[in-house]
């Protein structure tokens, strides 16, 4: 069955007919071709595909788009601002929390969820809150000294 | 560098020795970077999904694929008889079909494939397959293998002196087996290929690669042609870990095949768990040993039987079972020494590269036998370990006759005991043990040596490839591929010295067969080493091309031609390094060049197993120390402290993310990655709900990482710089041997503790019901 959905993408509407099964990162990534959303695991176990719904950050491979009807969704491609790295990606790249980088959007959207709820968090909460995003490459040192990066940037 | 260049370099952007970011880092960041699966999609694509075999080991009666073929969106069928040319995508042997012809060999091997309109589709139609299995015997572990003589190939002994009456002799002996459990590399980025018809019967391949030259190669042979029909290129990987060497090729030609068939473009992305179930993983042992000591704990001889599970395949098993008996003596002058080492076949998925490439088995084996001595000794591990170093001068050559010229475990073990405290904190753990029944910590100082260079020395070569264009700016090609590892931007530091500009005026280029032929596999933690030294040769012959033609031009010595931060002094003047590129275009010299390298000094004999297989070691040490809790097996890795050597590095912030990534994955490997497969063959745990790597939540509370300063490599590698891709993954093994310091005071320090890898809660527990009781309760 197909379904006509409309939704806002980082600041635009956008429409589009979707099949009842299409899941929100399919729509997001093939439909609407933002591929900055990552596809690392298809169960909702690695975190490569969080991105924004409604200001919170979800798994894109968890949910169907029909689910995003009428949704503000922000992916990574996103939270720049008039061509300027958002701050925790700034820091991402400074401080080197990233090697691969496949993970890494998928890190940033889920650290800057955690931000709305503790701006100035610690180790221990940052690595309790990314323990739904896997990383291979980087041992998580870097991410978490990035996103405290991130964060004192952004409280400046 | 000379040290006036080394002055100035502060004020270049992108030096050798600066940490600057990772060349993608602005694109991993804003979701710009593009992997295969991200390149915008050709007109017409079709999807592609795999039949995987259900069974272990089974004749094929009948496959009657009539209800896929009239599913939904399909467009093409293809099995092995619609192969035109040759059906195999082994890298080494010839013993691994694309798709299985008649005969499988493992559960979830290649079947057939479905090319249909849309992903969904193509998966759907692969289930409505009919198999008719005639199941035959299945040989599934290496223990069972041993027994029935079941090999992919030959076995291999390395023997030094007499081991038999060398152990028979010593005041003291041990015996015991080891059980070492596998790992999947799970890269983030799943294996991936994209496959485009070019006129001609040519194909033009995206893959997620660390060995484009094999796949381009592979697929040429598949399709019936040759290699120059074929281009195969590779951006980035999404990680690869040795899990993108060898197997990407039969995705790469599977996509390709069906290109060929149905003269459309093609892509193949399995997703996690059929990733999992089709792909190769890091060997499984099975090990025993003997070894004789002397009162202090010094190892007189020693005798290892190692046994992996290679798989239905060789694939890479030979050059890793190999690497398996390089390594199996760590830091530590063995005496007379017997190693046989047994490449089971088996009929699960083919085993492959992974990280350390079988090194790490034969370091697992070593320290477990060495922490045995001083336990069955009641001595401090750290001292027998000490002990047993290899010497500097003295007890120095390895059981493969390299002798130990760069030998830095002495120093570095010196002041890592010193800054982790590991005295002291032994001390307070023994008294902590003492006055808690139920928690127990444990602490464990191991090293790492491990061999730089491929063992198969032909392939230690590389080719770079480097163009300035007259605006000054400089395209750059390699044969090394990025997989996250930095590569890419090492290099590119490494031109940027030799012709004095900012790193930003060079375009790091994709991983491209046309660009650089043959290249090896970026493996054998040897991309920079390789790679690096070939697009300096090729930097360098375009130098001397530009300082020939500035002398002549201004009439001056080429001795008064000087490359400096991004300008050319010339005489008493200078210009800007673009202003002299375009004068020289302007007078016909070229402006492009190859590059060549090969690794010197090394050289050995296969068949006896001796000489130089490595061009140097890279060395290590960690402490870590963990706390369990004997009721239910739990643990935690309290503090680990790292001191690494990377010889005088070309990225200080690339290396230590290599260090800290690779320590955390050895420690996934030894702990919480546990494979399982069934009686059937099936393995049961694919997927990250059943399979666990490290989380952000496991690594340990306090981790301290120091890179052992100002060490220049002996050996004039690239800028006296080390690889540093593989050896930290063993220095994991620390905290897989301070679980054991843990178990091993549950009965006061009494028996030896027997704990089995990856040592899971489960694994842990049954070793403390085997302290405690004697017996393992269930
Ligand atoms: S792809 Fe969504 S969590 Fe892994
Ligand atoms: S950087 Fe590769 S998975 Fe995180």
């Amino acid at each position: 069955m197909k379904s006509q959905i409309s939704l806002q993408l980082n600041g635009d509407k956008v429409s589009a007919e979707v099949e009842s099964r299409t899941l929100l990162v399919e729509l997001i990534r093939q439909r609407l071709g933002k591929t900055g959303t990552h596809i690392g695991c298809d169960t909702s176990q690695c975190g490569a595909c969080v991105v924004h719904m409604n200001g919170r950050s979800v798994k894109s491979c968890t949910l169907l788009a029909v689910q995003a009807q009428g949704a503000d969704i922000v992916t990574i491609e996103g939270i720049a601002e008039n061509g300027e790295l958002h701050p925790m990606q700034q820091a991402f790249r400074e401080h080197h929390g990233l090697q691969c980088g496949f993970c890494t959007p998928g890190m940033i959207m889920s650290a800057l969820d955690l931000l709305k709820l503790h701006p100035d968090p610690d180790d221990r909460e940052i690595r309790e809150w990314l323990e739904g995003n896997l990383c291979r490459c980087t041992g998580y040192q870097n991410i978490v000294r990035s996103i405290k990066a991130g964060a004192r940037a952004m409280r400046r | 560098m000379d040290a006036k260049a080394k002055a100035a370099a502060g004020a270049r952007r992108g030096a050798a020795g600066s940490a600057v970011p990772h060349d993608s880092a602005h694109l991993h960041v804003s979701g710009e970077a593009t992997y295969t699966d991200d390149i915008l999609e050709p007109r017409g694509l079709l999807h592609l999904a795999v039949g995987m075999s259900q069974k272990a080991h089974a004749r094929i009666r009948q496959l009657d694929l009539s209800a896929v073929r009239s599913a939904p969106g399909v467009v093409a069928v293809m099995t092995a008889d619609d192969i035109p040319g040759e059906n195999n995508c082994g890298p080494v042997v010839k013993d691994d079909p694309i798709l299985a012809p008649g005969l499988v060999q493992y559960v979830g091997q290649a079947l057939f494939v479905v090319a249909a309109k849309s992903v969904t589709q193509a998966r759907k139609a692969v289930r409505l397959a009919r198999v008719d299995y005639e199941e035959l015997e299945a040989i599934l572990d290496p223990l069972q293998a041993l027994a029935a003589g079941s090999f992919v190939l030959p076995t291999e002994t390395i023997r030094r002196g007499d081991s038999r009456s060398r152990i028979a002799k010593a005041a003291n002996r041990l015996n015991g087996r080891l059980t070492l459990g596998g790992q999947d590399q799970f890269y983030l980025e799943g294996q991936i290929a994209m496959a485009m018809p070019r006129e001609d019967g040519d194909l033009f391949i995206y893959s997620s690669t660390q060995h484009p030259g094999e796949v381009q190669h592979l697929a040429a042979a598949a399709i019936g042609r040759q290699s120059k029909d074929v281009v195969v290129e590779c951006r980035r990987m999404g990680g690869a870990f040795g899990g993108k060497e060898s197997q990407p090729a039969l995705i790469a030609c599977i996509a390709g095949l069906m290109a060929n068939q149905t003269g459309k473009p093609c892509k193949l992305r399995l997703d996690r768990d059929d990733d999992m179930i089709m792909t190769g993983k890091r060997h499984d042992f099975v090990i025993d040993y003997e070894v004789g000591f002397d009162k202090d704990g010094r190892i007189e001889g020693i005798e290892f039987t190692f046994a992996s599970r290679c798989g239905m395949s060789a694939d890479l098993s030979g050059a890793i079972n190999d690497r398996t008996m390089f390594h199996c003596d760590n830091a530590y002058f063995l005496g007379d020494v017997s190693i046989v080492s047994h490449r089971c076949k088996t009929h699960t998925v083919s085993n492959t590269a992974f990280r350390g490439f079988g090194g790490p088995q034969g370091m697992f084996a070593i320290e477990c036998v060495v922490d045995d001595i001083a336990r069955r000794l009641g001595k401090d591990p750290l001292d027998v370990r000490r002990h047993n170093y290899y010497g500097i001068g003295e007890r120095d050559v390895t059981q493969y006759l390299q002798k130990v010229e760069d030998n830095l475990l002495h120093e570095i073990t010196d002041i890592l005991e010193k800054t982790s405290g590991y005295r002291d904190r032994v001390r307070s753990i023994r008294e902590f043990n003492a006055g808690n029944p139920l928690l127990k910590r444990g602490i464990a100082l191991t090293p790492v040596k491990f061999g730089i260079s491929f063992t198969a020395t032909h392939l230690n070569q590389a080719g770079a490839l480097v163009h300035i264009y007259t605006d000054g700016s400089v395209h750059l090609n390699h044969g090394g591929t990025e997989m996250g590892q930095g590569l890419f931007t090492k290099v590119a530091q490494v031109v940027a010295d030799e012709l004095q500009i900012d790193i930003d005026r060079i375009k790091i280029t994709a991983s491209d067969t046309s660009k650089v032929p043959n290249a090896s596999a970026t493996a054998a933690s040897s991309g920079s080493d390789l790679n690096g030294k070939a697009a300096q040769a090729a930097a360098r012959k375009i130098k001397k091309r530009l300082i020939r033609f500035a002398a002549e031009h201004f009439s001056v010595g080429e001795g008064e031609v000087e490359f400096v931060n991004n300008e050319v002094r010339i005489g008493k003047k200078s210009i800007a390094f673009e202003k002299l590129i375009h004068l020289a275009w302007f007078a016909r010299t070229s402006l492009s060049a190859t590059g060549f390298y090969r690794t010197p000094k090394i050289n050995y004999d296969r068949s006896t197993f001796s000489g130089r297989p490595f061009f140097y070691f890279a060395y290590g040490a960690a402490v870590s120390e963990v706390i369990i809790d004997t009721l239910t097996g739990e643990y935690r890795v309290l503090r680990a402290d790292i001191l690494h050597d990377c010889g005088k590095s070309l990225n200080p912030a690339i290396d230590r993310g290599q260090i800290e990534g690779g320590f955390v994955q050895g420690v996934g490997w030894l702990t919480s990655e546990e494979l399982w497969w069934n009686d059937k063959g099936e393995l049961r745990t694919h997927a990250p709900s059943t399979y666990k790597i490290p989380t952000s939540s496991d690594i340990p509370l306090e981790f301290n990482v120091t890179m052992l300063e100002s060490t220049a490599n002996r050996e004039k590698t690239i800028y006296r710089s080390k690889a540093v891709g593989e050896p930290p993954l063993m220095l994991g093994l620390s905290v897989f041997q301070a679980l054991r310091d843990a178990i091993h005071s549950v009965d006061g320090y009494g028996r030896l503790p027997e704990l089995r890898a990856p040592a899971t809660p489960e694994a842990v527990l049954d070793a403390v019901a085997l302290q405690r009781n004697g017996e393992v309760r269930l």
